[in-house]
């Protein structure tokens, strides 16, 4: 059984002792103790497991944690930078962008990437990309709001 | 007469509300409470004897003092100046969290940030029925009201006490109490340090009419908030214990297949695993998931299977299954009846017969069902997402055959529920495990055990037959409701004849309650069958609604939503159009409009605009409310249009998101939403009334885009022409 003994995880190298075949997700939540990435399908159609991989969301359910092995892992934790929050967890709380909130992580992650990648998205880009994260609440329309807010914030150079 | 009626109504829970009923209590006396908290003041709420009535609730031990009474939900000012209010209700993304310290704050007239609320905990919580049938802002929120504005009164006779200022002259503020002046103040610590003082009042305690309100009726943001958008909040399936391993449950190869065989060797032989096999209970505990998983593949079960009716059969089963029972809640009949139906459909101009079917469907909430157990010395915690922590301590009580005393349910504010979570079948399995590993145990289902082994919003048909004249009196109104429940089948349009009736039938899946499930089976064919009517009768249907309805609440938001959508202000494109429906629902009230396209050659249906004009009294938070009128929306697009739980020979054939489709981001209309504040009215629940007439106004829409009538729920999972 091949094990991993290290990752790197926002930042820092985490040292653990996991077989590779076990999910990204697990190990994350299970051995490191993030539990913000979420568990909602295991087959990657819901986007509560979002995390990022050298900046690209990814869906950490159907991800072997030994593929994550020497890359740069991002999760919800490592967002805040000393107690202030990204400007996507700002305009998600401006917004009221969630109800029960236990899809809110996945989106902010989705979100993220989204943004990285293209910094002023159009509407449609924007219902394209976060196509795959549910939100069974509905709040859809809000989680939208909410990320066109950051992007103007993150345009403008932050707070 | 009316307020009698209105009550009735609102006792009325769903029939599939599944309220439990528990054996006993814990009886809780002062030095009980006092235990909990150290000192302070203590304000605790017993409920009237309507309330202490609900059906399906008898009475149970509430505490000394009081007699034989029950206990609502208690609230304490501490020698600290922080108020902590003990409730039983659950967050579930519904923001009573919020609402409710709105409500403590506005009679205490202290910040909110000052006000913390323990949630269902069955330790340190009243007995509570549950959190269902949108039953917290109208049941809860009042009780907290008079306990928090008992405790301001109480907290200026202490003040008054101290004899410096007479209690005319003082006043709460800010979260002191003050003299006129202002040039005296104590805190609230100060007050209550180093006493014990218990009051305990009844529902009959002023509280502050709406028109005066300050803090409710506004619009904080969701309380703890930040602590959602870090990843911070621990759900059940977050929790974590010393020494904790991985559960993982054998589950029958279809439905009511029976156990012959298990070999468990080669399971048992893997590092750290735990095989537990008592009667048809198998399960696995290991060290980590994986290795569960790994476990319980490991294990080789033979079943014996039985012959299970499928979704194809489904309608025709129901028709073909009567069952005994009058379906009412309580053993009173559901049904509605005057006039003769004969009657009135032979004054009829024009009649319509039709039969609409309301397809299973999940509630597939996004954090699945999930608990941890522990056990400490013959008792046990079990952490759990649960609408009814007390069922579930029942449930637990029951299957480890142990006094309900030594069994703690504690419910984090969890990841939705929708009507789906009433039970505790995680906690069981845990508990269960976790008592032979002799470790604490994490049990998560998956998405597909979500999908197979929860329940289901009940199936139906509905046959409605109804008249009217040329002039647009409604002459006669028929309804027969098979299975899917009776909330809302009692038509609101006034006729002469009148026949509604709810039938009872055997099922073939495990069915329960969800939000607003039988009014959104009955309000979409009643509104459907209403439009056929108006079409019929070349009438607007908004008019033909309007001359059959005296209810003023109901007309109210007809008339909203109609002004905000611009109804018969133009006419839609070509393959686009628009539909209008109303209804109420426990004690609220919605009227919506929609707008669809109908595409040609693919008859796939897009939903362009939803406008919903909602009415449910006082408003708590506006912001809050909106969000769930929103969100309902949402949720009632998927069952409208496209889902459906398919299921042959005992096996759900549709368990997982790639082939279950639920609304996402490319289903978002343009939403509008009008919000009615009648704060002269008392606050009604919000959770389910919004979601009703979502799918009547689509499918009117698609009948005026596409000449074509769809009577299924849901109506175009595969598009108009196709389905």
């Amino acid at each position: 059984m091949a094990t991993i003994k290290e990752l790197h995880v926002n930042g820092s190298r985490r040292v653990l002792d996991a077989d590779c075949e076990r999910s990204l997700l697990s190990v994350l939540r299970d051995d490191l103790d993030l539990t913000g990435s979420k568990y909602g399908c295991g087959e990657g159609r819901c986007g509560a497991c979002t995390v990022l991989i050298d900046g690209q969301a990814v869906r950490s359910c159907t991800t072997r944690v030994g593929a994550a092995a020497d890359k740069p892992i991002q999760t919800i934790e490592g967002l805040a930078k000393d107690g202030k929050l990204h400007p996507l967890q700002e305009a998600f709380l401006k917004e009221d962008a969630l109800q029960c909130g236990y899809c809110t992580c996945g989106m902010i992650m989705s979100a993220i990437a989204l943004l990285n990648r293209d910094p002023d998205p159009s509407r449609e880009d924007i219902v394209r990309f976060m196509n795959g994260n549910i939100c069974r609440c509905g709040a859809y329309s809000r989680i939208l709001a909410a990320i066109q807010d950051a992007a103007r914030t993150m345009k403008g150079g932050g707070k | 007469m009316n307020e009698m009626i209105c009550n009735d109504l609102l006792l009325e829970p769903e029939r599939y509300e599944l309220f439990s009923d528990t054996l006993l209590t814990a009886e809780l006396d002062r030095r009980a409470f006092f235990r909990i908290v150290g000192g302070g003041l203590i304000v605790a709420c017993v409920l009237g004897e309507a309330m202490a009535q609900q059906p399906g609730r008898g009475r149970r031990g509430g505490f000394g003092a009081a007699g034989p009474k029950e206990l609502g939900a208690w609230l304490h000012v501490g020698e600290d100046s922080v108020v902590t209010v003990y409730t039983g209700k659950v967050e579930i993304g519904q923001n009573i969290r919020t609402s409710l310290t709105q409500v403590v704050a506005e009679e205490l007239h202290l910040p909110m940030e000052r006000i913390r609320l323990v949630m269902a905990d069955t330790q340190l919580v009243p007995f509570d029925g549950g959190t269902a049938g949108s039953m917290t802002t109208p049941r809860m929120a009042p009780q907290l009201r008079r306990a928090a504005a008992a405790a301001r009164e109480l907290l200026l006779d202490l003040a008054a006490e101290q004899g410096t200022i007479k209690r005319a002259e003082l006043s709460v503020k800010d979260g002191k109490v003050m003299s006129e002046d202002g040039k005296t103040s104590f805190t609230f610590g100060q007050l209550t340090h180093g006493k014990k003082l218990m009051k305990v009042i009844d529902d009959k305690t002023p509280i502050t009419p709406a028109e005066k309100w300050t803090t409710a009726g506004t619009s904080p943001p969701k309380a703890d908030g930040r602590d959602f958008v870090t990843g911070k909040h621990p759900y059940a399936s977050d929790m974590k214990r010393p020494g904790m391993v991985f559960g993982k449950i054998l589950r029958p190869a279809s439905f009511k297949a029976e156990l012959v065989s298990v070999q468990t060797r080669e399971a048992e032989a893997l590092p750290g695993v735990t095989v537990v096999h008592d009667g048809p209970f198998v399960g696995v505990t290991a060290p980590t998931e994986h290795a569960a998983t790994k476990a319980l593949a490991a294990l080789h079960a033979e079943w014996k299977m039985t012959p299970q009716p499928s979704s194809e059969e489904l309608f025709e089963y129901l028709k073909k299954h009567p069952s005994a029972g009058r379906g009412g809640f309580g053993g009173r009949p559901a049904r509605d009846s005057r006039g003769s139906i004969a009657d009135g459909l032979r004054v009829a101009d024009r009649q319509i017969k039709a039969t609409y079917t309301i397809a299973y469907i999940a509630h597939a909430p996004m954090e699945p069902r999930a608990a941890v157990a522990e056990w400490n010395e013959g008792k046990l915690t079990v952490w759990t997402g649960t609408q009814m922590p007390f069922r579930v301590r029942s449930e637990l009580a029951s299957a480890l055959k142990m006094p309900e005393e030594s069994v703690r349910v504690i419910v984090p504010d969890m990841g939705s529920g929708y009507g789906g979570k009433h039970s505790g079948e995680a906690a069981v399995e845990a508990a269960r495990l976790a008592k032979a590993a002799g470790k604490p145990v994490k049990l998560v289902w998956t998405r597909e055990e979500e999908f197979t082994w929860a329940y289901f919003r009940p199936a139906g048909v509905i046959e409605v037959s109804a008249g009217a004249s040329k002039d647009g009196t409604l002459t006669a109104w028929e309804c027969h409701n098979y299975n899917s429940g009776a909330s809302s089948l009692r038509t609101p349009y006034e006729s002469a004849n009148v026949h509604t009736e709810f039938h009872t039938t055997e099922y073939p899946l495990r069915q329960g309650s969800y939000r607003a499930l039988a009014a959104t089976a009955n309000t979409f064919a009643r509104e459907m069958h209403m439009d056929d009517l108006a079409h019929a009768l070349h009438l607007d249907p908004l008019a033909f609604r309007l001359k059959n309805l005296k209810d003023e609440r109901l007309r109210a938001v007809l008339e909203a939503v109609a002004n905000r959508f611009g109804w018969g202000k133009g006419n839609p494109a070509a393959d686009h159009g628009f539909g209008i429906a109303c209804g109420t629902e426990k004690g609220s009230y919605v009227a919506t409009c929609a707008e669809v396209v109908v595409e040609r050659g693919n008859g796939r249906v897009k939903v362009l605009r939803v406008a919903t004009a909602f009415e449910c009294g006082a408003i708590l938070n506006p912001n809050h409310l909106k969000n769930q009128v929103e969100g309902a929306v949402m949720m009632a697009l998927g069952g409208a249009l496209f889902e459906a739980i398919r299921f042959a020979n005992g096996k759900i054939l549709n368990p997982r998101f790639s082939d279950y489709r639920v609304p996402r981001f490319a289903d978002l209309p343009l939403l509008e939403t009008v919000l009615l504040d009648r704060k002269d009215l008392p606050s009604a629940g919000a959770g389910e009334t919004p979601l009703i007439a979502l799918a009547p106004a689509v499918g009117n829409a698609i009948f005026q885009a596409s000449g074509v009538r769809l009577r299924s729920l849901p109506m175009a999972p595969k598009g108009v022409r196709a389905s």
